[in-house]
């Protein structure tokens, strides 16, 4: 009885303290996961973005122009929208990749407009090879293609697309610079200007042996 | 000689002052392109509308440049990347099925042949222009080339 009692009096003692711990570490975890998850959200905006000059003064001012800022119903896609994963693996391996923008901020890599534009092309490229890799992953959070309605789309659009979804492609093979001014592209008109080789800027590996072009 | 200098100094002044008073008219009667004052409120832009995609559209004249039959809204032409040419061009248009860009288009100033596309003709807006709904300007009585009709 008394063994009882003792044994009942420990196992109480231990499972109060026990279930003390588990509680205050689930509160604590609580509070540094949503700490954790909203300074990573607040990363995430479109003013953080711009915060830094090189962003503000260059890519920023492009996509102003563009109908992913402005149109006529007023939905927009902000910067993380389309360069940042909206599911949490992916966008918590891009965050972490982004550490390295952070040094090149403080290295003053990209600080003026010539510098920008001198590295655009690479820029670009990383950009076009992440959207590739990921089947325009970023491009599908808002367009579903498969909700595409081809007889209220334009002619030119209705054709392209079908014919591009047949050939494996991707959004991102065609749709380039639509946020932002494009790199040199080499278009063979006049002299050599060094930009994104043609096969670089539509790509055509996907397309079945023996296609023309 | 002394009344020599004093008349071409005279006449020289006259010129002078008879330049600068025509100057002036001249500035009076200067109209911008905007024909209105710079604090004037804007023009009425007319909120004229792009028609959809649509089939080329047939000339109307002869060695008429033909008309852009799509909206061009965003089209970036620029040092680095002409949007024309990434469906119009030779290499570009089996793929789009854009028209392709006319033999004439390949000649220097001089008419000599080149490989591609002449640098001359890279600003494709300068001839090549999409339409709106907006009515003419003035009345006219303009027909169709007899040959194009």
């Amino acid at each position: 009885m008394s063994y009882d009692n003792n044994r009942g009096g420990l196992w109480g003692r231990l499972r109060g303290a026990g279930l003390g711990l588990v509680l205050l570490v689930f509160v604590a975890g609580i509070l540094f996961w949503g700490g954790f998850n909203t300074a990573m959200e607040w990363t995430n905006r479109e003013a953080f973005c711009i915060s830094c000059h090189e962003m503000e003064a260059n890519v920023y001012q492009e996509y102003r122009n563009t109908i992913h800022f402005s149109n006529r119903s007023g939905v927009r896609a902000t910067c993380p929208d389309c360069h940042v994963p909206k599911d949490w693996t992916h966008k918590i391996i891009r965050k972490i990749q982004a550490s390295k923008e952070l040094w090149h901020h403080f290295l003053g890599t990209v600080d003026t407009p010539e510098k920008f534009n001198g590295k655009r092309l690479q820029l670009a490229q990383n950009e076009w090879a992440r959207m590739k890799a990921t089947d325009s992953r970023e491009c599908r959070n808002c367009h579903n293609f498969e909700y595409f309605d081809y007889s209220i789309q334009g002619r030119r659009s209705t054709r392209m697309h079908q014919d591009g979804f047949s050939e494996g492609k991707t959004c991102i093979d065609c749709h380039k610079g639509i946020a932002h001014s494009l790199p040199a592209v080499e278009q063979d008109i006049g002299s050599d200007k060094g930009g994104a080789a043609p096969e670089v800027f539509h790509p055509t590996e996907e397309k079945p042996a023996g296609a023309q072009n | 000689m002394k009344n020599k200098t004093r008349n071409l100094v005279v006449a020289l002044l006259a010129t002078m002052s008879l330049g600068i008073s025509l100057g002036v008219q001249a500035a009076d009667n200067v109209q911008s392109l905007r024909g209105r004052d710079v604090a004037a409120p804007e023009l009425d832009p007319g909120g004229y509308v792009v028609p959809k995609d649509h089939a080329p559209t047939a000339r109307d004249y002869v060695q008429q440049p033909p008309l852009i039959p799509h909206k061009v809204e965003g089209y970036e032409v620029s040092t680095n990347f002409n949007k024309c040419m990434d469906c119009h061009s030779w290499t570009r248009y089996r793929e789009t099925g854009a028209t392709k860009v006319s033999l004439t288009h390949f000649k220097d100033r001089d008419g000599k042949e080149l490989s591609n596309i002449s640098p001359r003709r890279y600003f494709c807006s300068q001839c090549h222009v999409p339409q709106t709904d907006a009515p003419t300007l003035v009345d006219n009585t303009f027909k169709k080339a007899e040959g194009l009709r």
